[in-house]
């Protein structure tokens, strides 16, 4: 009794019940529409369980199986050229002296802020059958298919692979490469024996991320793809073509293997990968080398101008009459058939976006907060921590499909949502949980575990402490965490092709739409709305935080 | 007279294996500034916290004021805490931190609100800093900005975790005489956490040593640095010979060994250094017995009695400042 009355004096009960409602949010858009994706699997039509019969049937039709051997393939060729430029253009801005280091990091960015449909339209553009460079005779090889969806991928990866190539550069201990340098060790051996096993743990996570990444993209392969099937594509033929949902589910959880598969790697390399930089790590000098930096300005400028002919095609497209039969400038490309929802679409995508930027934000921030600022409960933050990282592991399709399992079923008292722009939200917030929960809980982290304490003496109600201390010293991270969701949220494919409903048609998907309709300009002026509107974001992001640095930093430190 | 503000009785506190506080008990007086003093991982913070309602003990009692506390959350327990840390609100200025308290008590008006923390600011001497932002503070400004918030809510106990620990020496000093004036002035009881035993003796009217989870001994700080109850006591309180004799542990402490005559002497050193000081001059030398010894003498001293190392001194160990320990079984 005593036991239980010290236990009951440590519990703050409005606190659990807080972390209780975020637990069991997240379990119930989470777990269970796995769970519910998981078990159609094992279905028949008639919704008898039947074990692997789905799997044995899936891979004894060559037409379906046929999909993962192409998947990989171009995961794999995807991948690499990624990672290779990736590299290339990570090691250009942080370990060379080449002019206009600023202006190549945003300009890798370009590829985060449209759809990867769009990459597949931009590469028609230039490389389609009336093709910029097609016709000029500078393009002799089929695009649709193999060759375009592997370009597609590799645009789409690029930036992931960079960055995370950039973070690990950024950081080198000085001492490494003078050592290397007075045993008169080549530039080859330095990069294989000291640059290359520095980052082995980036190189490793680079891979899986991209790999997983190309394994499950949907909106490429979608454009592109012609007669060349992947696993993305068959989900959704299954699905939205046949109807044929217990397929569906398998293709489906075949999907996940790749990112459970690097998730499992990379719990295992991330926690063997703390503390690499000694403290008495020096600041790598960079020495002049003309070669080297003309070298890897070209690469850079390479890269670049390559994205940046995909937006001019883009804006010749969307801006033209009719490509390529009649260039006079036209605006008439952005009104949309109403067909594919017409401007609505794009109204439609900017109110999602925010939502899920909103609400995203708000979740993600509560979230992390109960996760790293209330004392006790260990086993339910535990638990909670490792829900967080779970949505890493799940393809936009997957969810997709596993949304529509379990909202979809009639007797889910949470079938209200199921057709409402609300599904779609939910949808993109669990897609992009994981990424701003990092954010979030690096960013408390870093607040002095104390001010819940002092508030505590003085009386001062949690949630006032939150909104009054915790909140605004968190603002630079809040704003990345809503930036995050919104410029994804405009962008995204996967999951939603599924849960949108014809009255709530958004712009990523109009796009599809109106490429199979063969509308290419109202395609392209689309794509540069939404390129627009995230580039805006964008800045108005770079903007603020500037601002707000600013501002305190302008307070000046007087002794 | 029974004049104990707060009683903490048998507290044990563990962290899963860890036992931080071992059936720990202490009273402390209405008015008087008690230093809980112990090395890293003692378990004096965790005894803060339990004192603050911060955590709950596994068993044992708190009673504050004569009311059974152990049950009440820090909110009903009405003291003010300052952290190493100053755990200042960065984004509120030095007036905005002591405000965000007192806009929580209820039926103050505004204007004895911004009173209050007018009383506080001059008690702290920041008045003028009012409008700053803890950035724009010195480390010690900022930590009397954190006493000023704790105090200006009026509470009935003060509770210091380290509250020096992060400032520089110079600052370190001066703070110790502003905090204990304060106290003085205010004639509030308050309970200060440290491992600097320098802090314990100038601050403290009573010190409560601890070590591995147990209270070693609690005293004043004459008692603790002239009679310490136990050889852990000796030796972390200043500089303290230890040496065995007849099955005993000898505590002596550098200042009070004597130089003898070599008729009358209790045992006798040979010198290995001589360690100028300033005022004092510690000589260390080794006992017959190979253990180390080293005493203080004035200056002047060493140098009428020409001490060089290598030469030998007979000593004598006053009874009264000579304290014998068992030797733990």
């Amino acid at each position: 009794m005593d036991k239980l009355r010290r236990y009951l004096t440590g519990l703050r009960v409005s606190q659990l019940l807080v972390l209780l409602l975020c637990l069991v949010m997240l379990t119930v858009v989470l777990i269970f529409p796995i769970f519910s994706l998981f078990s159609k699997a094992f279905l028949n039509k008639s919704g008898d369980f039947v074990g692997f019969a789905n799997y044995i049937k899936y891979f004894d039709t060559p037409a379906l199986s046929t999909s993962i051997i192409n998947t990989i393939d171009i995961s794999l060729w995807s991948t690499l050229f990624s990672m290779i430029l990736g590299f290339g253009y990570a090691f250009a801005l942080t370990r060379t002296r080449i002019k206009g280091k600023a202006f190549f990091k945003y300009t890798a960015l370009i590829p985060i802020f449209i759809p990867t449909l769009v990459h597949a339209l931009g590469l028609v553009y230039l490389f389609g059958k009336q093709g910029i460079l097609t016709r000029a005779g500078l393009f002799p090889f089929e695009l649709y298919g193999r060759l375009g969806i592997i370009i597609s991928e590799t645009i789409y990866t690029f930036p992931q692979a960079f960055l995370m190539f950039y973070v690990a550069l950024e950081f080198a201990d000085g001492r490494l490469y003078e050592a290397a340098e007075s045993m008169g060790a080549s530039h080859a051996r330095v990069l294989f024996r000291v640059t290359f096993p520095e980052i082995k743990y980036t190189i490793v996570s680079a891979f899986f991320v991209c790999f997983t990444l190309a394994f499950t993209d949907f909106g490429a392969p979608k454009v592109i793809g012609g007669s060349f099937n992947v696993l993305a594509t068959d989900v959704y033929k299954q699905v939205a073509g046949q109807f044929n949902f217990n397929m569906g589910a398998v293709v489906g959880t075949l999907l996940l293997i790749p990112a459970v598969a690097s998730f499992t790697v990379d719990r295992l390399v991330n926690s063997k990968n703390s503390g690499t930089i000694s403290a008495r790590a020096t600041q790598l000098t960079i020495k002049a080398s003309t070669g080297r930096d003309v070298f890897f300005f070209t690469l850079c400028s390479l890269v670049t101008g390559f994205f940046l002919v995909l937006i001019i095609a883009l804006a010749i497209g969307g801006l033209t009459e009719n490509y390529p039969y009649n260039l006079a400038f036209t605006l008439d490309n952005f009104s949309f058939n109403r067909s594919v929802g017409g401007m609505g679409a794009y109204t439609n995508s900017l109110k999602m976006a925010l939502a899920t930027a909103i609400f995203g934000t708000i979740f993600v921030f509560v979230y992390a907060y109960m996760i790293e600022k209330t004392a006790g409960f260990t086993l339910l933050r535990r638990f909670g921590k490792l829900l967080s990282v779970l949505p890493l592991a799940l393809p936009g399709m997957v969810i997709g499909i596993a949304f529509i399992f379990f909202f979809n079923s009639k007797t889910n008292p949470l079938n209200f949502v199921y057709g409402t722009m609300a599904i779609l939200v939910i949808a993109n917030i669990l897609h992009y949980f994981s990424v701003p929960f990092l954010t979030a809980s690096g960013c408390l982290k870093k607040l002095d575990r104390e001010y819940e304490s002092v508030s505590d003496s003085m009386n001062v109600p949690r949630w006032k402490m939150f909104i009054r201390v915790s909140v605004p010293l968190s603002l630079p991270a809040i704003l990345e965490i809503s930036m995050y969701f919104f410029v994804n949220a405009m962008v995204t494919v996967s999951a939603v092709v599924f849960l949108y409903s014809a009255n709530f048609k958004i712009a990523a998907i109009a796009i599809t739409h109106m490429e199979e309709a063969g509308d290419f300009g109202q395609a392209a002026a689309m794509s540069l709305l939404i390129l627009l509107m995230n580039v805006g974001v964008r800045i108005a992001y770079e903007a603020a935080v500037r601002l707000i640095k600013r501002r305190t930093n302008h307070q000046e430190v007087t002794v | 007279m029974n004049n104990s503000f707060l009683e903490i009785e048998t507290i044990t506190k563990t962290f899963g294996k860890q036992t931080a506080l071992d059936n720990v008990s202490a009273s402390i007086n209405k008015g008087e500034l008690v230093c809980v003093l112990g090395p890293s991982g003692c378990g004096k913070t965790t005894l803060l916290r339990i004192i603050a309602g911060l955590e709950t003990a596994d068993s044992g009692s708190i009673v504050i004021d004569g009311r059974d506390a152990t049950f009440l959350p820090p909110s009903k327990r009405n003291f003010g805490i300052v952290f190493q840390s100053y755990a200042l609100f960065p984004n509120m200025t030095v007036q905005g931190n002591i405000l965000f308290g007192l806009r929580q008590k209820r039926g103050m008006t505004k204007a004895a609100m911004v009173e209050k923390a007018r009383e506080a600011l001059h008690l702290v001497d920041l008045f003028e800093h009012r409008n700053k932002y803890p950035r724009q503070l010195s480390g010690g400004m900022q930590q009397r900005t954190a006493l000023a918030r704790a105090i200006a809510l009026s509470p009935a106990f003060l509770l210091l975790d380290e509250p020096l620990s992060a400032l520089d020496a110079k600052v370190r000093a001066k703070l110790r005489r502003d905090i204990r004036s304060i106290q003085q002035d205010l004639g509030i009881t308050t309970i200060m956490v440290t491992h600097d035993q320098e802090e314990a003796l100038t601050m403290a009217d009573r010190i409560i040593v601890m070590n591995n989870a147990v209270v070693e001994q609690i005293g004043t700080p004459c008692e603790v640095y002239d009679h310490p109850a136990t050889p852990f006591v000796a030796n972390f309180i200043g500089t303290m010979n230890t040496y065995t004799d007849a099955g005993n542990i000898c505590a002596i402490r550098p200042e009070n060994i004597e130089i003898a005559d070599s008729t009358d002497h209790d045992t006798w050193a040979e010198i290995r250094s001589i360690e100028f000081k300033g005022a004092l001059t510690r000589v260390h030398g080794v006992l017959p017995n190979s253990e180390d010894v080293c005493l203080d003498l004035p200056s002047d001293r060493v140098k009428d009695l020409n001490l060089m190392e290598g030469s030998t001194i007979h000593l004598s160990m006053p009874k009264d400042h000579l304290r014998k320990y068992a030797v733990a079984a």
